[in-house]
């Protein structure tokens, strides 16, 4: 049980003049250079893009509750789960954390004003919008067939539907992973406060820097490959085509070597959100600070290295796919670094069980499901037999939704009171993690087992012994829909009627919780200098009183709204 | 610091030595995506000249050497300008940083004119990867199915890479417009420059790129 106590600056927090009020009307928003700004509008954004990909995700679970094709035919199937893995994969996932918690913490977290390049950081919101805006006019003229993996020659030579026109979106997009790398990556190195030395930034800033240099080496190798497979598809220039001795498999291994590092995209910077909650609602410094950075590293590192482990099937050399596999195996480690190192955070730390917190621990749970039943995919003998079954949609799902997504809400909740100024409901915060813990379980692990009995991805009839496992699939995705509803509700009604947020509700150590709710326009009134190190909760009374000479805290009991 | 009030700071930086360290840093990044960029390329062009090494030799033939070894030395020379417009630059001379962009427009002009030159060549011959590709020109029966097919990937990627180094001069002479104006109004000083020694990082990148195209593409299998 926490007993900490928090300091609370004085009656007037906050809520006078702030980055949300300190101009008003659209044009404020769309030609904002203020990093909080932006983050907002990102995670309007991509809310959106989760509506449009969650409204796929229903219809094919709904399609998928008969052994027949009765709902949708086919052809609308493919279209379905082409739009539901677009949308999520490059529309939401990967600007998720990166883009909206990223923004919005960040410079915050390291002391400084706003990222490095303002401008360039809204001119990368206007590429995702740009982006989405073109693969969403695909989905409105007819939709696209190929799957989100775009593989050729079906996508160059033989589908029938709007691929050109996804492509577009999907490279424009590009345009906004790579600029917010480059403008991440020079903050983390150029714009730290004083005193805030490399080992003294908070968990969730390596796991950032990290994603910056998968941004920056991953995206423009995609970006180039998806403008050859465009050129292929308009003019037929023969380089994927192999009538003409073209490779189609070439297009394989250059789109998994941005894509596999992309899945760690979707996962690194998750977690460090999971870093930041798991040591504030243990109030104990994060157990092997150094190992838990530098496996961020480690991983977007040995990320690059591992793409062959998607070909294993393809015809791929015996010899590359054995490599492949071993380095597969080697990511493991840092992985599991991290999980140990959290749970070990979590031994004999005073756990307090609020909303971001139990995201956390749902993280941890799914994510070891997902990260171990990755170690039977990357076994190349046993991924022959799983490869394009259910097992793989289970365990990527168990990664992304399971971890990242978790991760993302867990953030979502820790930071919204900082950044909005209201408390949303914890009842209602509670309630939606647990039914978003419980609907994915049920959703997801009857795949594993569905995969595993035969049942390939990509179809919409299937054999009749398969139909309960789909039910429960099917069930629990109702679950999952009610529980993100649920959260979607809780947080707008919080927008408007939301008690008021204190400055740091939930007693966390880090820059972003020393400053005003919401933050004014530049963060900070004055340079802040950094003397302790992340974390530091165990000599959090200790600093309190060193601090008392300048905001002259209240004590006062933790109090939870 | 001193130069804390410089009109040429913007607000969420210390001082000028920040802003431009992070704005160096910056366009280092963004050239580290940019080798990505073409390394994609240049991993596909590797692959299938080790496939078809008969006809890359082949293709590498109907390029015209004097015109790629002219388009060198026009680039190297722009490098040279470029690299007069930084230096002076960073001494605040205004009228000298202004006729070194001139002359390095002036320079990638004339290599896109010879690209220009280049290509259209290539229409005449027939030899542009597409449907029509062999189907009209000198060359129509001069190869077999198969040769024909090798040959169009290879003037696939001599034109996708080619076009792709074309495409990053243009939006470099783009840039340079938007420095001249800048210059005319005096926006640079000794004090403040790194625009144009950011943009210089980025010409030198561009003229790198030609240096690995030239014998990629125009020097293969001697002649």
């Amino acid at each position: 049980m926490s007993t900490a106590t928090i300091e609370q600056q004085a009656s007037t927090n906050g809520h006078g003049e702030n980055y949300l009020n300190v101009e008003h009307g659209i044009k404020s928003w769309l030609l904002t250079l203020d990093h909080k700004r932006i983050g907002i509008l990102y995670l309007v954004t991509i809310t959106v893009f989760f509506l449009i990909g969650g409204l796929a995700a229903s219809l094919i679970r709904l399609e998928l509750m008969t052994p027949q094709g009765d709902l949708v035919e086919a052809h609308t199937f493919n279209k379905l789960f082409t739009m539901h893995g677009v949308a999520m994969i490059f529309f939401f996932l990967i600007p998720s954390v990166p883009a909206v918690l990223g923004n919005m913490v960040l410079p915050i977290m390291i002391g400084a004003r706003d990222v490095a390049f303002p401008r360039l950081n809204l001119l990368s919101w206007y590429c995702l919008v740009a982006g989405g805006s073109l693969a969403t006019l695909a989905i409105i003229m007819g939709g696209v067939d190929t799957g989100w993996t775009f593989y050729t020659p079906y996508s160059s030579t033989y589908s029938n539907s709007y691929v050109t026109l996804a492509l577009a979106g999907v490279f424009i997009n590009g345009f906004s992973s790579i600029l917010t790398g480059v403008n991440f990556m020079t903050t983390v190195h150029k714009m730290r406060a004083p005193g805030m030395t490399w080992f003294r930034l908070p968990l969730f800033i390596w796991a950032q820097y990290a994603t910056s240099l998968i941004m920056i080496l991953g995206t423009p190798v995609v970006a180039i490959t998806l403008l050859l497979l465009a050129l292929e598809r308009t003019l037929h220039i023969g380089i994927f085509d192999p009538a003409l001795g073209g490779d189609p498999i070439l297009f394989q291994h250059l789109f998994w070597f941005y894509s596999h590092p992309a899945v760690y995209i979707m996962i690194v910077p998750g977690f460090g959100v999971i870093s930041e909650v798991i040591a504030c609602f243990s109030r104990k410094r994060i157990f092997g600070y150094s190992f838990v950075a530098f496996s961020s590293m480690a991983i977007a590192v040995l990320g690059f290295l591992v793409w062959g482990h998607h070909m294993f099937t393809t015809g791929q050399s015996v010899y590359a796919g054995m490599v492949f596999s071993f380095i597969t195996f080697l990511i493991a480690v840092p992985t599991a670094i991290k999980i140990f190192n959290w749970t070990a955070t979590l031994y004999k730390g005073s756990i307090s069980l609020e909303s971001p917190m139990l995201y956390a621990l749902g993280f941890i749970g799914l994510f070891t499901i997902g990260g171990l039943t990755g170690l039977f995919l990357s076994t190349m003998g046993t991924d022959i037999h799983m490869h394009d079954t259910y097992f793989v949609v289970a365990h990527f799902h168990y990664v992304m939704v399971g971890g990242m997504v978790m991760a993302f809400l867990s953030g979502l909740h820790f930071w919204w009171p900082k950044f909005i100024g209201r408390m949303y409901p914890e009842a209602m915060g509670k309630a939606s993690a647990s039914l978003i813990f419980v609907g994915f379980n049920l959703t997801f692990f009857p795949q594993f087992v569905l995969g595993y009995l035969g049942m390939p991805r990509r179809y919409h009839v299937y054999p009749d012994e398969f139909q309960i496992l789909h039910v429960m699939s099917t069930g629990g995705a109702t679950v999952l829909g009610l529980g993100y509803l649920i959260l979607i509700g809780s947080l707008l009604w919080s927008v408007f009627k939301g008690p008021r947020a204190p400055q740091n509700p939930w007693g966390a150590k880090g820059l972003e919780w020393e400053i005003q709710t919401p933050p004014t326009l530049h963060n900070f009134e004055t340079m802040p200098i950094v003397t302790e190190e992340a974390y530091a909760y165990d000599n959090r009374h200790q600093a309190a009183q060193e601090e008392e000479s300048t905001t002259a805290p209240a004590q006062q009991e933790e109090e939870v709204v | 610091m001193s130069d804390s009030h410089s009109p040429a700071l913007h607000h969420h930086f210390e001082d000028l030595g920040q802003q431009y360290e992070a704005s160096n840093m910056g366009m280092w990044a963004f050239i580290a995506q940019e080798i990505m960029f073409f390394g994609g390329l240049f991993g596909g062009y590797a692959v299938y000249r080790y496939q078809y090494f008969d006809a890359f030799v082949e293709g590498s033939h109907h390029l015209p050497i004097e015109w790629g070894a002219l388009n060198t030395v026009v680039l190297i020379g722009s490098s040279l300008t470029v690299a007069l417009a930084v230096r002076s630059a960073q001494q605040g001379k205004q009228m000298a940083i202004f006729n070194w962009i001139v002359a390095t427009m002036i320079l990638g002009a004339v290599f896109l004119g010879v690209k220009t030159i280049e290509y259209s060549h290539k229409f005449h011959d027939g030899l542009v990867p597409g449907s029509s590709f062999l189907t009209y020109g000198p060359y129509t029966t001069a190869y077999d199915a198969a040769m024909a097919g090798h040959l169009k990937i290879f003037f696939s990627f001599y034109f996708v890479m080619t076009g792709m180094h074309a495409l990053h001069m243009i939006i470099g002479i783009g840039i340079m417009v938007f420095l001249l104006v800048k210059i005319r109004r005096g926006a640079f000083s000794a004090e403040y420059y790194n625009p144009v020694e950011n943009f210089g990082l980025y010409w030198h990148f561009v003229d790198i790129v030609w240096i690995f195209l030239f014998p990629l593409l125009y020097l293969i299998g001697g002649r």
